[in-house]
C-alpha cells in the first residue's frame, strides 16, 4: 500500500540528515557572537556585537568582497553569453566535431580544480600575460560556461524546433525570433544556469590560487585569515554575511521559476 | 490566370539524397491543392519549399508571380499551420494568434481585435486567456489556424493538420477547413499521407513518389484514372494485376488494376485461396492468394464471407478494369 504520509521512522532519519547539513552553519552563526577572539570555544563565553564594527571598519575585507563580486559577476556575463551561444550552436545545428565540442566544453568540470589552475598558470606564463583581475575572471569563466551551457542544452533540447519556424513563418527576424521566442522559453534555465555559475565563482578557491596575482577574493582572504589567530570572529561575520547574501537571490530565483515546468513545445 | 506558386523544375537534394526531383507545380489562385504521397515522398519538402525554410538546389520557385529566390519566410506571404502546431508555450492564445500582428508593428487594441475576430473564425471565441497547455489536441490545432489565418496571407501551407487528431474529429475539422477556404477564397497547400483526406477536400491533388510527382488531377481522375500503377496502388490500393494478365493494347505495354470492391468471389473465374479476412465495418476485407501473387477484394455487408485456407474463384467486371502505360523499369 502506498501511502501520502511518510512513516516516522523516515521522517526521523530526514531530520537528522538535513540537521547535519545545516546545524555546522548555526555555529558558524553563533560564534560571530563570541567574546572570545583568539580559538573556538564552545559554549561561548559571552556574546557581542562588537565584531560587526570591527568588520565594517577593515578595508581588506571590503576589497575582498568588491574583487569577489566583480569577478563572479563578470564571469557570469561570460559564461552566460557564450555558453547560451554554443549550447544553441550544438542543438539546432549539425556539423563536423559536434561531438567532440560538446565534450570539450563540459571538460573543465569534470578536470580536478588543481589541473585547471597548473594549467591555467602554466599558459598565463608562457604567453607572458601577467596575473590580474582579469586572469582570475578567464580561469573562473572555464567553468562557469559549463554549468550555464548544461542548463542551456537542455531546454534547448526539449524546445520544439519549429517554434522557431513558426515564428520565422509570422514574419520575425532571426534576432525578433530570439527575444520573442527563445529568450522566454530558455530563461529560467539561463537564470539558473547564471546563478550557479555565481555561486561557483564566488567561493572558487583552487584556480584562483594559480591564476590570481596579488589580489585576494574572499574565500582566500577567508582561508589565510583561518591561519592566522587574529580577530577570529571577523571570519564568522564575513560568513554569515555572504550566505545571507547568496541565500536572497537563490530564494528569489526559486520563486520566479516555481510553476514553470511546463516544456516548452511538449504535447500535440 | 496568375498562379499562386509556381515551381519550374524544382529540386532539392541533401547529399546525395534526391529530396524533391525535378518537379512542376501550377498551383492556382483560391485552389484546394493537396500534396499526397508516402513518407518521405518530398511533399513536406516541397511544403518547405514554399514556406522559405529550404532553399531549392535547383529550379525556380514563384509565388504570386514573384521570384521566391533568396526571399527569407518572414518575408514571404504565406503562413504555415506546422503538423505539431509549434504554439508558443509562453504565451497565451490570444498572444500567439497576435504574434505576427505584434511582429508587423500593429497596434495592441487593433491586434486584439483582429484576434479575436479570428478565435471567433475558427469557433473558439473567449479562449485568448488560456495557455496552450490548456487545450485540447483539436482546440490547439484550430488556435494554429487562426494564428495563420490572421495575418491574411497570399497561401495557407498546411502540415499534415490533422494528423494527431481521432477520427471523429478528423472527419469534422476536414470539411471545416474545406468550408473556411472556401469562404476565405484563399490559396490552400495541403500536405498528407492520408488519400482519403486529400480526395475529400483538395480541388485538386498531387500524387508524390520518391521526390517526383508522378500525377495530378481532380480527384476523381486520380481515383478513377490513374495514370500509373503507383497511384493505382496507394490512392485506391487497387489490385495491379500480374503480367500474364496483361495485355498489349494497340502496341503500347500497359497493366491492369481493378478495385477491392471490384472483385467478386464465385465459381467462376481464377482460382485462388483465402489468407485471411478482416472485418472492417462497414465490408470485409478478404486477402487472397492466386498462385504466388496477392489481391484484396472487399466484400460489402451481406454477402457471404468465406474462411481462411478455403478455395474460392475471382472474377471482375470488364468494365472494372483500368488499364495503364507500364512504368518504364
Amino acid at each position: 500500500m502506498h501511502s501520502d504520509r511518510a512513516s516516522t521512522k523516515l521522517k526521523v532519519a530526514a531530520g537528522l540528515g538535513l540537521s547535519f547539513m545545516h546545524l555546522p552553519i548555526i555555529l558558524i552563526f553563533i560564534y560571530a557572537f563570541t567574546t572570545e577572539d583568539k580559538s573556538y570555544q564552545w559554549p561561548p563565553p559571552g556574546l557581542t556585537l562588537k565584531w560587526f564594527e570591527v568588520t565594517w571598519n577593515r578595508p581588506d575585507v571590503w576589497e575582498a568582497l568588491t574583487l569577489s563580486l566583480k569577478v563572479a559577476s563578470i564571469s557570469t556575463i561570460i559564461a552566460l553569453i557564450l555558453g547560451t551561444l554554443c549550447a544553441a550552436a550544438v542543438s539546432r545545428s549539425r556539423f563536423f566535431g559536434r561531438e567532440a565540442i560538446s565534450l570539450l566544453v563540459i571538460l573543465p568540470i569534470a578536470l580536478p580544480g588543481i589541473v585547471t589552475g597548473i594549467s591555467l598558470r602554466s599558459a598565463f606564463n608562457i604567453a607572458d600575460i601577467p596575473f590580474s583581475f582579469w586572469t582570475i575572471v578567464l580561469g573562473h569563466a572555464t567553468f562557469c560556461i559549463v554549468v550555464v551551457y548544461n542548463n542551456a542544452v537542455a531546454r534547448f533540447r526539449r524546445t520544439s524546433g519549429s517554434l522557431i519556424e513558426a515564428s520565422m513563418d509570422l514574419g520575425a527576424t532571426s534576432f525578433q525570433t530570439f527575444r520573442h521566442v527563445i529568450l522566454p522559453n530558455i530563461s529560467t534555465a539561463l537564470l539558473a544556469g547564471g546563478m550557479l555559475a555565481f555561486a561557483l565563482s564566488f567561493d572558487e578557491v583552487i584556480v584562483t590560487t594559480f591564476t590570481a596575482g596579488q589580489q585576494q577574493t574572499l574565500p582566500i582572504w577567508m582561508l589565510e585569515e583561518l591561519v592566522r589567530p587574529r580577530q577570529r570572529p571577523v571570519t564568522n561575520v564575513v560568513a554569515m554575511i555572504v550566505v545571507l547574501v547568496t541565500f536572497l537571490p537563490i530564494l528569489g530565483a526559486y520563486y520566479l521559476t516555481r510553476g514553470t515546468d511546463t516544456v516548452a513545445g511538449q504535447g500535440k | 490566370m496568375t498562379s499562386a506558386v509556381a515551381f519550374t523544375s524544382v529540386s532539392r537534394h541533401f547529399g546525395s539524397v534526391r529530396a524533391v526531383d525535378n518537379v512542376d507545380i501550377n498551383i492556382a489562385e483560391g485552389e484546394f491543392f493537396a500534396m499526397l504521397g508516402p513518407s518521405g515522398s518530398g511533399k513536406t519538402t516541397c511544403l518547405r519549399l514554399i514556406a522559405g525554410f529550404e532553399q531549392p538546389t535547383a529550379g525556380e520557385i514563384s509565388i504570386f508571380g514573384q521570384s521566391a529566390q533568396g526571399v527569407p519566410p518572414y518575408k514571404r506571404q504565406v503562413n504555415t499551420v506546422f503538423q505539431d502546431y509549434a504554439l508558443f508555450p509562453h504565451l497565451n492564445v490570444l498572444d500567439n494568434v497576435s504574434y505576427g500582428l505584434m511582429i508587423a508593428g500593429i497596434s495592441k487594441k487593433e491586434r486584439r481585435i483582429a484576434a479575436e475576430e479570428a478565435l471567433e473564425l475558427v469557433a473558439l471565441p473567449g479562449y485568448g486567456g488560456r495557455k496552450p497547455s490548456e487545450l485540447s489536441g483539436g482546440q490547439r490545432q484550430r488556435v494554429a489556424l487562426a494564428r495563420a489565418l490572421v495575418n491574411k496571407p497570399k497561401v495557407l501551407l498546411l502540415d499534415e493538420p490533422l494528423g494527431a487528431l481521432d477520427l471523429k474529429l478528423r472527419e469534422q475539422m476536414q470539411e471545416e477547413l474545406k468550408e473556411l477556404q472556401r469562404k476565405l477564397g484563399i490559396t490552400f497547400v495541403f500536405v498528407t499521407h492520408d488519400q482519403g483526406e486529400a480526395l475529400s477536400m483538395a480541388d485538386r491533388v498531387a500524387v508524390f513518389n520518391d521526390g517526383k510527382i508522378v500525377q495530378v488531377g481532380k480527384p476523381e481522375d486520380i481515383y478513377y484514372r490513374p495514370e500509373v500503377p503507383f497511384v493505382a496502388d496507394f490512392v485506391g490500393s487497387s489490385n495491379v494485376l500480374p503480367p500474364h494478365v496483361t495485355k498489349e493494347v494497340k502496341g503500347i505495354a500497359v497493366t491492369a488494376a481493378v478495385r477491392p470492391e471490384a472483385v467478386r468471389l464465385g465459381e467462376k473465374g481464377l482460382p485462388a485461396t483465402v489468407r485471411s479476412t478482416s472485418f472492417i465495418g462497414t465490408s470485409t476485407r478478404v486477402s487472397l492468394d492466386l498462385g504466388g501473387f496477392q489481391m484484396i477484394a472487399l466484400l460489402p455487408k451481406g454477402q457471404i464471407i468465406p474462411s481462411a485456407g478455403e478455395r474460392t474463384h475471382v472474377s471482375w467486371a470488364d468494365e472494372d478494369i483500368h488499364l495503364m502505360e507500364q512504368a518504364d523499369e
